[in-house]
């Protein structure tokens, strides 16, 4: 008989294996963010000679030059404009689309969705010449709408993925019995289908709004006019073809991190209570 | 499930909202006169402070629209070319045949008739060979009608540039850079002694190791025969190609190259460098101003690759560092060229080169330059560049050449090996155009 | 009664496959065009050449290198990044101290710049004055040292787990979303059952995650074969050609060689190896789960 003593220290040790791990994987991924925090406080001659984590010298004038010589006001609005409309449009139109793919039944059913897979798979580089001149010629080039339909485009595919796998997943029982309750189609995908899938909606969000947010090949292609361009933009003015001025370069994409870390941890919160909820109910 | 409803429609309500106000925001007609395109960063502020003199001066207004990164902004006038949506003024990156292919579409207005005036005036203010980047002669090989297409605004030159104080640490002379390709060995083997790092460049961007590559062969087999190559008359496995790649090998093999050169970018170098942290920088006239921000106390000077044989110049590349071109199908040609010409008038020049630290194209404005970037200057004379050779090299060819430099570096591959493959390619191209 | 059905179920696909058919099938279209196309992406004449471009890219020896060496690296993210991520989202899915802590720490690599990734390993990775080389020969292991990113030995390797590191986050989070579905009650039952940690896992945890595996696997398949930002921040493709990927060499194409059609039949080429593979994968997971 092995004793309570022996499955103590065998629960200690294993928590502190896991405590190590871990820890070790914690502290690779917080290193380079301290790092980047600490460049941006430092100046262009000191940022790779002092390669200290706390600087000698805190420079945060850094972060307000970058702010007002990138002229951040502006492009942080638009991006939060570009990455809301992209992200709710593409929560909305995936999500009614994953659940077709799903739940309904149609004729082409599953040969659409062999087409929304197959369009994940082929890389977009090549097709940027041919959406210019498309985009041209439906009058929708330097428009911030027709720079949002293609972002949509862009994250469809994966999203309509993620979200059919999940709804897969799901218990058919509560949309049973809103059926009977007399629910349409559209009711149960909006009053039980979704609140459902918050988790995985949550998801989507996420990784929706990282691509949104840090796009800036296709706006630089498809914007003529500054005023309408995005953060990553801005950015990208602060590495030049010869000179990067790190200092800024960090404190800039230090600001513009921030609102994903935020919406990272608001929605974080839904991946784990949602899910619990979610395996209550089923 | 009430709360949730509500919410979900406000969503919705803010979803149209966006879109309708998408509609509303497409109306963005700018009143400018001339708009001009670039990638040039490090000129932006300098740009806008000129335009602004220009229309008080001339009350046209210029507005400079600036893309980067360069590859984008690369793609972006492609793009717009199809598009038929060309600014007045724009820049083209790349070689000399993309150029070309900018002109034969109808792209690209041409300049001579307007550099011809007055006895040649605008023409004159520049250095030829900053021009002749820009310029097709008689008998070139893209069909182009002999002519000058675009304007330079300033101009650039490729050197070694070595670190005085670390020479001084190696027992070397400060104020005499090495004089020929053996004295540079010497101190390859000097470095390695005293565990140092070497030369440091951009050769992970292949384009730079193609530069110094290029550089050698002017000096080992003369500018006929790399033309001759480059035509197809001359193999890669030539023994004096062999010889050019083999240089490689011995700089390597000295202990002259830096560690990790292969898969360094040119700012990863630029770093290394300014922070004392290499002997040697194969590099642009553009460092200069790179060394100055990050380093001001950095002592060092630019001198010429040494040469390996006296048989031919050493030739380095340089030329214009960028250029403007006038669209051709712009409505507003004429103003547009006029306020190129502007721009190019020695105080405009100076002004550029004074804020952005980088060589003036205008012959008269080159006197007020720092003496290292005097030094880049000077190195004019040995200049030539890809973009006046009249022929250009394949793409896939120049890309196997570097990347087998690359792999001798690493010990990969012999120099003939490599030869070897670039001929293959360089035949199976040949074929392809025939 | 039905057609009506089948109409109405169609508007939920309706506005996903509009928005999808302007903008990705007219440019896929003209793709697959210029595919047949000699046209360097500038001029208004484009030359057709057949098959020529498809058949070059048979007999381009880089390509198929470059296909391979991306292979290399998903095969590294399929076991090795996703087995982290498994790990660590397993770790945190039990009740342990700072779990939220490290919920949170886990997604900063995602969130972070290429560039500030890029310039950080390579940090590490220096052969000079890198953190990696310092500790290893502090460890006595000097004889290892090496520069890690410019040896053709060990340079598409770095890569790949550079690529892990900033990738592991969303394998994480799906992980720990499938992992909190599965009821405690599962848990309990194989307890009192007498199943020990292991046992467990295997008669409860696995069957529970199988259809997150597989979704996670093929994101990761999909995500890691079109890799190539952080592969040109950090090695431009080199040395040589040992870190090229399919997307930088239909990048090279399109910008360095201007060979816009034969860009185009890359990418339709790529394309249809990924939807090959995907398929097989599909397949295998179908059986797998029967």
């Amino acid at each position: 008989m092995k004793s309570g003593l022996y499955y103590k220290t065998k629960k200690v040790t294993l928590n502190l294996i896991i405590h190590l791990l871990l820890l070790t994987v914690a502290t690779t991924c917080i290193l380079p963010l301290l790092w980047m925090i600490s460049s941006s406080l430092k100046t262009q001659e000191t940022i790779f000679k002092d390669m200290s984590i706390i600087p000698r010298v805190f420079h945060f004038e850094n972060y307000y030059q970058a702010w007002i010589e990138g002229g951040f006001g502006r492009y942080f609005l638009n991006s939060i404009f570009y990455t809301v409309a992209v992200v709710i449009g593409i929560v909305f139109i995936s999500s009614m689309a994953a659940y077709a793919f799903s739940r309904l039944r149609f004729p082409g059913r599953n040969v659409l969705f062999f087409i929304f897979m197959a369009a994940m798979m082929i890389p977009l580089q090549g097709s940027f010449v041919a959406l210019y001149v498309l985009l041209n010629k439906l009058h929708l080039r330097n428009t911030a709408l027709g720079y949002i339909l293609c972002m949509i485009n862009v994250g469809l595919s994966t999203s309509i993925f993620l979200l059919k796998t999940f709804f897969d997943k799901m218990p058919k029982e509560l949309e049973d019995a809103a059926r009977i309750d007399g629910c349409s189609k559209i009711g149960i995908w909006w009053h039980v289908a979704l609140p459902l899938a918050k988790p995985v909606l949550a998801v989507v969000v996420i990784l929706n709004a990282l691509n949104v947010w840090n796009e800036f090949i296709l706006a630089l292609l498809i914007f003529d006019s500054r005023p309408l361009m995005p953060l990553q933009v801005a950015l990208m003015t602060f590495q030049g073809e010869f000179v990067t001025r790190y200092p800024l370069l960090m404190a800039g994409l230090t600001i513009a991190a921030l609102p994903i870390i935020i919406l990272y941890l608001l929605m974080q919160k839904y991946i784990i209570k949602g899910v619990t909820q979610g395996a209550v109910v089923g | 499930m009430l709360k949730f409803k509500s919410f979900y429609s406000a969503l919705l309500f803010v979803f149209i909202l966006i879109i309708f106000s998408g509609c509303v925001s497409r109306q963005e007609s700018g009143k400018s006169v001339i708009t001009v395109w670039h990638w040039m960063t490090d000129r932006e502020p300098a740009f806008k402070e000129l335009s602004k003199r220009y229309e008080a001066k001339t009350g046209v207004k210029v507005s400079f629209e600036l893309y980067v990164p360069s590859d984008a902004y690369s793609q972006k006038v492609r793009a717009a070319a199809q598009g038929a949506n060309l600014p007045d003024i724009f820049g083209i990156l790349g070689e000399k045949r993309d150029f070309s292919s900018f002109i034969k579409a109808g792209f690209i207005l041409e300049l001579t008739p307007y550099m011809d005036e007055d006895n040649a005036k605008w023409k004159n203010y520049f250095f030829a060979k900053a021009l002749a980047v820009n310029e097709f002669n008689e008998g070139n090989s893209y069909d182009i009608k002999p002519g000058i297409y675009g304007v330079p605004i300033d101009i650039m030159t490729i050197q070694m540039v070595y670190n005085k104080a670390l020479f001084k640490q190696l027992g070397l002379n400060p104020n005499r850079p090495p004089q020929t390709f053996a004295e540079l060995l010497d101190i390859g083997k000097k470095i390695k002694a005293a565990n140092l790092q070497g030369l440091v460049s951009g050769w992970g961007e292949i384009w730079m190791i193609d530069c110094l590559a290029n550089n050698y062969a002017f000096n080992i087999m003369g500018k006929d025969k790399v033309i001759a190559t480059i035509k197809g008359e001359v193999p890669y496995t030539d023994p004096d190609w062999i010889k050019v790649l083999s240089l490689f090998k011995d700089m390597q093999e000295s202990g002259l190259l830096a560690s990790g050169l292969v898969t360094m970018v040119n700012k990863t170098a630029e770093q290394l460098f300014a922070n004392e942290r290499a002997v040697f920088a194969f590099n642009g006239s553009w460092c200069v101003n790179v060394y100055k921000e990050m380093n001001p106390k950095l002592e060092y000077d630019a001198f010429l690759p040494p040469k390996v044989t006296d048989k031919y110049p050493m030739a380095i590349w340089g030329g214009a560092g960028s250029s403007f071109m006038v669209s051709g199908r712009s409505k507003n040609k004429e103003e547009a060229v006029k306020f190129l010409r502007w721009l190019t008038e020695a105080p405009q020049q100076a002004y550029l080169a004074e804020a952005t630290n980088n060589l003036p194209a205008n012959k008269e404005s080159i006197n007020k330059i720092p003496q290292v970037l005097a030094n880049f200057a000077r190195a004019m004379d040995s200049a030539t560049h890809p973009r006046v050779w009249g022929v250009s090299e394949f793409s896939p060819v120049i890309e196997a050449l570097d990347k087998g430099i690359q792999s001798i570096i690493i010990g990969e591959k012999t120099p003939e090996e490599v030869a070897g493959e670039v001929q293959r390619i360089k035949e199976r191209e040949l074929k392809k155009r025939r | 009664m039905k057609i009506k059905s089948a109409l109405e179920n169609y508007i939920f696909v309706l506005p996903a496959v509009l928005i999808f058919s302007i903008f990705y099938i007219i440019p896929f279209f003209s793709v697959l065009q210029l595919g047949f196309y000699d046209w360097d992406g500038i001029l208004p004449t484009k030359i057709f050449i057949g098959l020529s471009n498809f058949k070059e890219i048979f007999s381009d020896r880089i390509w198929w290198q470059s296909l391979w060496q991306s292979g290399y690296i998903t095969l590294i993210a399929l076991t090795f990044q996703n087995a982290l991520a498994f790990l660590l989202a397993w770790a945190c899915d039990r009740e342990i101290r700072m779990k939220n802590f490290y919920r949170v720490i886990f997604f900063i690599p995602p969130v972070l710049s290429e560039v500030v990734v890029g310039l950080v390993w390579q940090w590490i990775l220096n052969g000079n004055y890198g953190i990696l080389n310092h500790w290893l020969t502090h460890f006595g292991f000097a004889n290892l040292t090496r520069n890690w990113l410019s040896d053709p030995n060990t340079a598409l390797t770095m890569v790949a787990i550079v690529h892990c590191w900033k990738g592991f986050g969303w394998g994480f989070l799906l992980f720990l979303a499938g992992l909190q579905t599965i009821p405690r009650e599962l848990y309990e039952a194989a307890h009192v059952d007498g199943a020990n940690a292991w046992q467990s896992f295997k008669s409860v945890t696995i069957p529970m995650m199988i259809s997150v595996v597989v979704l996670v696997a093929i994101l990761t398949i999909l995500g890691t074969m079109q890799v190539f930002v952080l592969i040109y921040t950090m090695t431009g493709g080199g040395p040589g050609y040992h870190t090229e990927v399919p997307v930088l060499r239909i990048l090279a194409s399109m910008r360095g060689s201007s060979r816009f059609g034969y860009a185009c039949a890359q990418g339709i080429t790529f394309g249809v190896i990924l939807c090959m593979i995907s398929f097989v994968q599909l397949i295998v997971s179908r059986k797998a789960k029967n």
